[in-house]
């Protein structure tokens, strides 16, 4: 690992080739990527807020401070932000043709995604063995939208990395196009820092 | 020749920046651990709950801040970029902030 580490170290400097670039000089796919992104933000935004609007509102349990397993979730939370890390470093040791490195850190972030989903399916089969379902009550189904949404996405990503990895086998994925896996990082990034949003508003302020 | 404008087509474009080395990237990820452990640690003292939100939705929005801006290279690709990411996710902010007042104001 420390190997793949050194051989990403170095100033990495802003590559792609093989884009369609637009008038502003940027590529066309990053910044559609980047609208995408910005819808994303108004759809976790509207879930989250229906979330905090009918928090403490349920007149049959179970709620929140009763069910929500915070040692847990910050495990959960600590495994998504070490996988922005390893995405980066994919990211960098791409632009620096270090392919087994990108291979590496690509996988490590595939693999870290499927324990985020791992944890989350754990998490909602215990609610629902402890009588919280989608439709028990407000908290059932604004939690379950919210997460099972974030849930969805995270696995998504992962299908995205390790469709790269393997696509990095046969050619498909090199240093000329560094931009298909920059712009998957920004994905894996977004469902990273929504998470950071839920962890704070859902489980710690409660 | 023929690799020195090869590199030349690889050369950053407008606006860009020389993206952080990955020992940066390393100090990024310690620097969001310590913070994460805060968060947590502070939820768990009971003296500290009074000044639970303001703590944790500060701590929040500087990691959400640094992935953003290290992690996702808003702080070195073109302006561009962040106002295409910042100003729908403060759209959001603000129908929040605005059902929460709507929904607070009707109990009230």
């Amino acid at each position: 690992m420390s190997e793949a580490i050194a051989a990403t170290a170095g100033s990495v400097p802003v590559v792609h080739d093989d884009h369609h670039y637009t008038s502003t000089g940027q590529s066309s796919r990053k910044i559609l990527f980047w609208t995408f992104i910005g819808s994303e933000c108004m759809l976790f935004g509207s879930l989250i807020a229906t979330y905090l609007v009918y928090r403490g509102k349920d007149k049959i349990g179970p709620h929140p401070s009763e069910i929500l397993n915070i040692p847990l979730t910050s495990v959960s939370a600590f495994v998504l932000l070490m996988s922005s890390l390893t995405m980066v470093l994919a990211l960098a040791a791409i632009q620096k043709r270090n392919m087994n490195g990108a291979r590496l850190w690509l996988a490590a972030t595939a693999t870290l995604g499927m324990m985020f989903v791992s944890f989350q399916i754990y998490e909602f089969s215990h609610f629902v063995h402890e009588g919280l379902t989608l439709s028990t009550n407000l908290f059932g189904s604004t939690f379950f939208v919210l997460t099972g949404f974030h849930g969805a996405h995270v696995t998504v990503g992962v299908i995205w990395l390790w469709t790269l990895f393997f696509l990095t086998f046969t050619g498909r994925i090199g240093p000329k196009n560094d931009l298909d896996v920059e712009i998957c990082g920004l994905y894996w990034h977004f469902v990273d820092v929504v998470w950071v949003a839920i962890f704070t508003l859902i489980y710690l302020l409660r | 020749m023929s690799e020195h404008a090869h590199h030349d087509a690889h050369a950053p474009h407008a606006g860009e920046h020389a993206h952080p080395t990955a020992r940066k990237y390393i100090a990024i990820a310690i620097i969001l651990t310590i913070i994460t452990v805060i968060e947590v640690a502070v939820f768990y003292v009971s003296s500290l709950h009074a000044f639970l939100p303001p703590i944790l939705l500060t701590l929040s929005a500087i990691k959400f801040g640094v992935v953003a801006g290290y992690y996702m290279h808003l702080r070195f690709d073109p302006k561009m970029y962040s106002w295409v990411f910042y100003v729908p996710m403060a759209f959001a902010l603000a129908i929040t902030l605005a059902l929460l007042w709507l929904t607070a104001a009707q109990r009230g």
